[in-house]
């Protein structure tokens, strides 16, 4: 049996929007390098819509899948819609992750939401909704 | 490609092995407590088996236990020693922080039951001091257990000197051997050993399967209760095959060991001058005092799993010390207690290289070693604040 589902090797292999966007307007970074997983997540958005994004993960296989992942679940869509993010959402698209890696899902939702959240700071904006619950990973402390 | 890279853990079995033990399983097949003809093959095999391996390490066949691989050697080991030491007074046992899980959870079990545990500093070159052994001996110390050879980073102990200071001062040595036998000169008499475990699947034997050593006169406790099976200090029908198989692999590596060593220290060296080339890693361990087979290092500002990851791809079999490879949060234990911070033992990188290893192969491990490191920081945040210093470079 192999560690990661096909989804996950494909984007840890063929990460999506791999990079630095320099003018970016809202930039969030989670994580730390003590505990082996830091996101760091640049948006574009214009007109309420996430233009582009891009990202930088230091992490194991499964943190740069779902960087990857999150970024391809958010792209395109209005800030309303990728505020509601969800790490389920994210390891769901990628066929699942181990129990002990669900931790990697999460750190992408929230870099995506504080890249959102720099945002809407910057710009002024509210946070409409609140975040949703994790899903997976209680197992985690 | 592929190159298997993971020695430490475990080999490939060699052809000798293989040979030895295909007629335990086909015609000699009997209990070695028969005393029928078959049985008595069988028994004949065993101490065949028993006398190879004694001679290898310099011992004589009746100190010599068959288990069922390095981790229950070490546990029978520290466990006898306790035993011995508990009906003398003397509950103090030391050691070292970088041992192997089947000797530090041995020893946190036993402090958990009353016994005191020192464990001994490994410093940034992973060699342990013998005057910090000698200064640690307490009246009440029973045991003294050092690892050979470690199995992340390879350095090599000065067991021959801690076992000497350990004679002088009439407590019990025993010396975690398994990364060693086979792979570097041992010999219980010379290097003042009182105990030693060995595993088979390290030196190109089966898996499950192993050896304690035990000097003449040490009382043994037992961990498996039952029949009377190796002088009743271990229950259970004898793994014939496997012990068979584990004596022509041993056999093998002890006949071939010079020639071996020489080829990997070269491997070795030219791996370490290589990888070394990458800006901002460190070796891990001393360079010279060090497994002829074992490369370690530290790459700043990437994360283990995904060079491991990457470099299985690339048909490059290799393990790291990096907590998404343990499955834990923290990096390996061996790592920090050479003081490498979280943050750098997350990027560790360990090869542990075959005899049968080629230059064209070793040159191949340079290049791919060097691209995906090279890759996995051209995206990773903590290396961009490293280049903008915004953070300090460790290594
Ligand atoms: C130093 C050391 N001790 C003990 C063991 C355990 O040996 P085994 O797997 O045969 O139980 C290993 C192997 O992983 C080892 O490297």
């Amino acid at each position: 049996m192999a560690l990661y589902s096909e989804k996950v090797m494909d984007h840890f292999r063929n990460p999506r929007n791999v990079g630095v966007i320099e003018d970016a307007n809202g930039i969030g970074e989670v994580g730390n390098a003590k505990c082996g997983d830091i996101m760091k997540m640049y948006l574009k958005i214009e007109d309420d819509i996430v233009k582009d994004v891009k990202f930088e993960t230091f992490g194991c296989g499964s943190a740069i899948a779902s960087s990857s992942m999150a970024t391809e679940l958010i792209k395109g869509k209005p800030v309303s819609e990728a505020m509601k993010l969800t790490n389920k959402a994210v390891a769901e698209a990628l066929d699942g992750l181990p129990a002990y890696k669900m931790h990697c899902s999460v750190l992408a939702e929230e870099a995506i939401r504080s890249a959102l959240e720099d945002y809407q700071s910057r710009t002024g904006e509210r946070i409409l909704c609140d975040p949703p619950a994790h899903i997976g990973a209680e197992e985690e402390e | 490609m592929i190159i298997y890279a993971d020695n430490a853990a475990t080999t490939k079995m060699s052809r000798a092995a293989i040979e030895a033990m295909l007629p335990c399983m086909e015609e000699q097949y009997g209990n070695p407590s028969s005393l029928y003809s078959l049985g008595q093959q069988a028994k004949e095999i065993l101490e065949k088996a028993r006398e190879e391996i004694a001679a290898v390490i310099g011992a004589s066949p009746k100190e010599i236990i068959f288990t069922s691989g390095g981790s229950e050697a070490d546990n029978q080991a520290i466990r006898s020693a306790a035993e011995i030491g508990r009906r003398n007074g003397k509950m103090h046992i030391i050691s070292t922080a970088f041992e192997h899980h089947a000797v530090l959870h041995t020893l946190e079990k036993l402090e958990r039951e009353g016994f005191s545990v020192t464990l001994l500093d490994v410093h940034e070159d992973g060699l342990v001091r013998v005057e910090e052994v000698e200064d640690a001996i307490r009246e009440d110390t029973c045991l003294v257990t050092v690892m050979t050879a470690n199995n992340e980073i390879g350095t090599i102990q000065p067991i021959r000197e801690i076992g000497a200071a350990c004679r002088r001062r009439g407590v019990l040595f025993h010396t975690d051997a398994v990364q060693a036998v086979g792979h570097i000169s041992l010999d219980v008499t010379n290097d003042n050993i009182d105990m030693l475990s060995a595993s088979a699947h390290k030196f190109h034997g089966p898996k499950g399967v192993g050896f304690l050593y035990a000097r003449k006169g040490i009382r043994l406790s037992n961990l498996i209760e039952g029949g009377a099976q190796e002088r009743g200090k271990r229950a259970g029908t004898e793994n014939v095959a496997g012990v068979a198989g584990m004596a022509a692999a041993l056999k093998e590596a002890a006949a071939h060991r010079e020639e071996n060593a020489a080829h990997l220290t070269a491997v070795r060296d030219r791996l370490i001058e290589g990888l070394g080339q990458i800006p901002h890693c460190a070796l891990n361990g001393d360079a010279k005092r060090r497994l002829p087979g074992n490369v370690s290092f530290c790459f700043e500002g990437i994360e283990g799993e995904s060079l491991l990851l990457l470099l299985d791809d690339k048909g490059i079999q290799a393990s790291s010390g990096s907590a998404c490879t343990s499955g834990s949060l923290d990096p390996s234990h061996v790592l920090l207690a050479i003081g490498r911070v979280h943050d750098v033992a997350h990027g560790s990188l360990r090869l542990t290289i075959g005899e049968d290893i080629t230059e064209e192969e070793t040159d191949y491990i340079i290049r791919s070693v060097t691209e995906v490191v090279a890759y996995l920081r051209s995206f990773s945040p903590v290396w961009r604040d490293l280049c903008a210093g915004k953070t300090k470079f460790i290594l």
